[in-house]
């Protein structure tokens, strides 16, 4: 089944590069059993500071984030990802992103778009001007737009791909299971499927 | 033209080309431990698959657990252990639990297993996966989703990252370590230099490394953007398997697969993306002043100030790390005073960390006020540590040394947590707001420089003492 292709949201400008996963989720949130999920532990230590860009009333409700250089870096714990949907984000805007965050942000829908960093600051003048200006991303045709400011956007096409057509992936890759076993039968033969 | 180590492994473990342009990657081994699996095997029951390899899955409780007898246990870590011990004995899955001879931070415990064997494939849920890259392994960290996928089918779809090499000319100075190199490259390249790239760690420097200075530079290769780090095999790596594999009476198994393991190296003429060069005679000791690895320099340093940086922008963004962790620009580095000194972790938790800390310790104190936490990186290094008599240089020295292997500090998923607002030297591999515990303050060094730091009570290399 295919996804839209565009989504379309007010934003919080994230004025911080090196956003790492510590923060979207930190440690003591981890555990995936908690009797309230993941609501409420994004950046549960910056939000103590009232003055924090999310506690601003302006910016409740957004669905798109918009942060600086490498967003996601650090752990690989998907309850990042999990923190940031939970919180309503459907978008992240970034001008470069941790591989392993852009990985599981793909495969649970948040969709992560890279643009340059002038692009950023721009995007940053711009809803901190006005925070009910919207955001709009259009996967399909790989572009951005914020009131003035237009952009085309950076995603891989497998991740592209699975955005939009988001399938059951594990399905896919067992409907492939005969050619699977053939590599296993292979690599066996030849030794060069460790450990010995 | 020639091929690169990466593109060698990533070939051979190709099933088939995708039509996106991924590939279906066969994984050789795969890693799990307590805190980012349970969701993955509930989601395997509720669509009703089944591990398909099970002999090529390996679990391990680490993160979580305990380091001392009687300590105050988190709920949440006891239920993490159950829940993996229960997933583990449904799907028929080997698992080290707490207490095992061989139980450890998993990232430790591979190599010592002899699992980690140059041109594999090898995946877990863990950024630091990257580790086992130093025995030629292609070795990455992976999310919750895809450990499902591999759990159902032992493959993953990924797209082939470019190949980044890493030229270390001329040899370490004396005092100077495979973690020191590793912040001067992180300082260098960036948080994200490394971003859509494998590292291959080459030159000199590299090859002077034993495999476990080796395992602690491909560890924060993670910390420079990129998800795998590697070295390819030599004598070093050889020997290295050798002990492992004899020890385990497989001296066959060596001797058939050594002529494969060195040839897994890259071409003389293979062409990398990128090239970084570092000259190995300028590395000292460095530590970490901010709260991204990055933000690290020479202790001979100290704390930047606005003339440091090129942009008001870059400025207002390290002001943000000084207030955090409560430095005035231009502070001498020597001049912080610590409570707290943590060595271990997958980083530096070896028993070639612990030897290094040793040495400084013997004939000496740790300094009023200070408490050094040693956590050993696994039950075998626990072992070694006593059969050289390491614990006996610690208890003399007052250091405390926890009977329980684990992640510990690192990531204070256990009970082992700085105060708010406390300052440490660790050992570790991230010194990001609040990893070792709410408000903590870490400063990133090597375990040559943590031991002098208990001793002194300040930033100190072994050498000021």
């Amino acid at each position: 089944m295919s996804e839209p292709a565009l989504r379309r949201g007010t934003a919080v400008p994230l004025r911080r590069d090196d956003v790492d996963t510590d923060q979207l989720a930190p440690a003591r949130f981890v555990p995936y059993f908690r009797p309230n999920g993941f609501t409420n532990i994004l950046f549960a230590d910056w939000r103590a500071d009232p003055a924090f860009v999310l506690n601003q009333p302006a910016h409740q409700g957004a669905t798109v984030l918009i942060a600086g250089r490498d967003f996601g870096t650090g752990s690989s714990r998907e309850s990042a990802v999990w923190a940031l949907q939970s919180a309503g984000f459907e978008v992240i805007v970034a001008s470069r992103f941790g591989d392993i965050f852009r990985g599981n942000a793909t495969m649970r829908g948040l969709w992560t778009a890279e643009v340059d960093h002038e692009v950023i600051e721009r995007l940053w003048a711009a809803v901190e001007a006005d925070p009910w200006l919207p955001v709009t991303v259009d996967l399909a045709a790989r572009r951005l737009t914020c009131g003035e400011v237009e952009s085309p956007v950076r995603i891989a096409e497998p991740l592209l791909r699975r955005l939009l057509e988001p399938g059951d992936p594990i399905a896919e890759t067992l409907g492939r299971l005969p050619e699977i076993e053939a590599y296993e039968s292979a690599a066996a033969g030849q030794r060069r499927s460790g450990p010995v | 033209m020639g091929r690169t180590l990466a593109e060698k492994i990533w070939s051979q473990h190709v099933v088939r080309p995708l039509d996106d342009g991924a590939d279906l990657l066969y994984v050789d081994l795969h890693v799990l431990h307590e805190v980012n699996t349970p969701r993955a095997f509930d989601d395997l029951r509720a669509s009703g698959r089944r591990v398909r390899r099970p002999d090529r899955t390996l679990a391990v409780e680490d993160h979580n657990t305990p380091t001392r007898q009687g300590a105050l246990e988190d709920l949440a870590g006891r239920r993490q252990r159950e829940l993996i011990r229960a997933n583990c004995a449904e799907f028929g899955i080997p698992l080290h639990r707490l207490g095992d001879a061989d139980q450890g931070i998993v990232h430790v415990i591979v190599p010592e297993l002899g699992l980690a064997q140059p041109g594999m494939t090898i995946v877990c849920c863990d950024s630091h996966t990257s580790t086992l890259g130093a025995l030629g392994v292609l070795a990455f960290g992976i999310g919750t989703g895809q450990v499902e996928h591999v759990l159902a089918t032992q493959t993953l779809p990924v797209h082939r990252p470019g190949d980044l090499a890493v030229e270390v000319s001329g040899a370490l100075p004396d005092g100077a370590t495979a973690k020191d190199l590793a912040l001067a490259l992180i300082a260098q390249i960036g948080t994200g230099g490394g971003q859509g790239s494998i590292i291959e760690y080459r030159g000199e420097a590299v090859r002077g490394l034993s495999v476990e200075g080796r395992m602690t530079l491909c560890n924060m290769s993670i910390e420079a953007g990129s998800r795998a780090g590697l070295v390819a095999a030599d004598d070093t790596t050889i020997d290295y398997l050798r002990g492992r594999l004899e020890a385990q009476g497989r001296a066959d198994a060596f001797a058939e697969a050594e002529p494969r393991w060195r040839a897994m190296r890259s071409d003389d003429d293979a062409r990398f993306d990128d090239v970084v060069h570092i000259d190995a005679a300028a590395v000292g000791p460095r530590v970490s002043w901010g709260t991204n690895p990055a933000q690290n320099l020479l202790i001979d340093g100290s704390i930047p100030t606005r003339s440091d940086f090129a942009t008001e922008e870059e400025w207002a963004s390290a002001r943000r790390s000084l207030d955090y962790m409560g430095l005035r620009p231009g502070q001498a580095v020597r001049d912080l005073s610590v409570s707290t000194v943590f060595l271990g972790s997958c980083t530096n938790g070896r028993i070639e960390d612990l030897r290094d800390a040793a040495a400084v310790l013997a004939g000496r104190r740790v300094a009023d006020g200070v408490h050094l936490l040693i956590v050993p990186g696994s039950a075998a290094v626990r072992r070694q540590a006593q059969a050289e008599g390491l614990d006996q240089v610690f208890a003399e020295a007052g250091a405390d040394f926890r009977e329980g292997a684990g992640c510990s500090m690192c990531c204070a998923l256990n009970e082992d947590r700085l105060a708010p607002g406390e300052r440490a030297a660790s050992t570790s591999n991230r010194n990001f707001e609040g990893r070792q515990g709410k408000q903590s303050r870490t400063h990133l060094v090597s375990p040559r420089v943590a031991a002098a730091t208990a001793v002194s009570g300040r930033l100190t290399t072994p050498e000021d003492l």
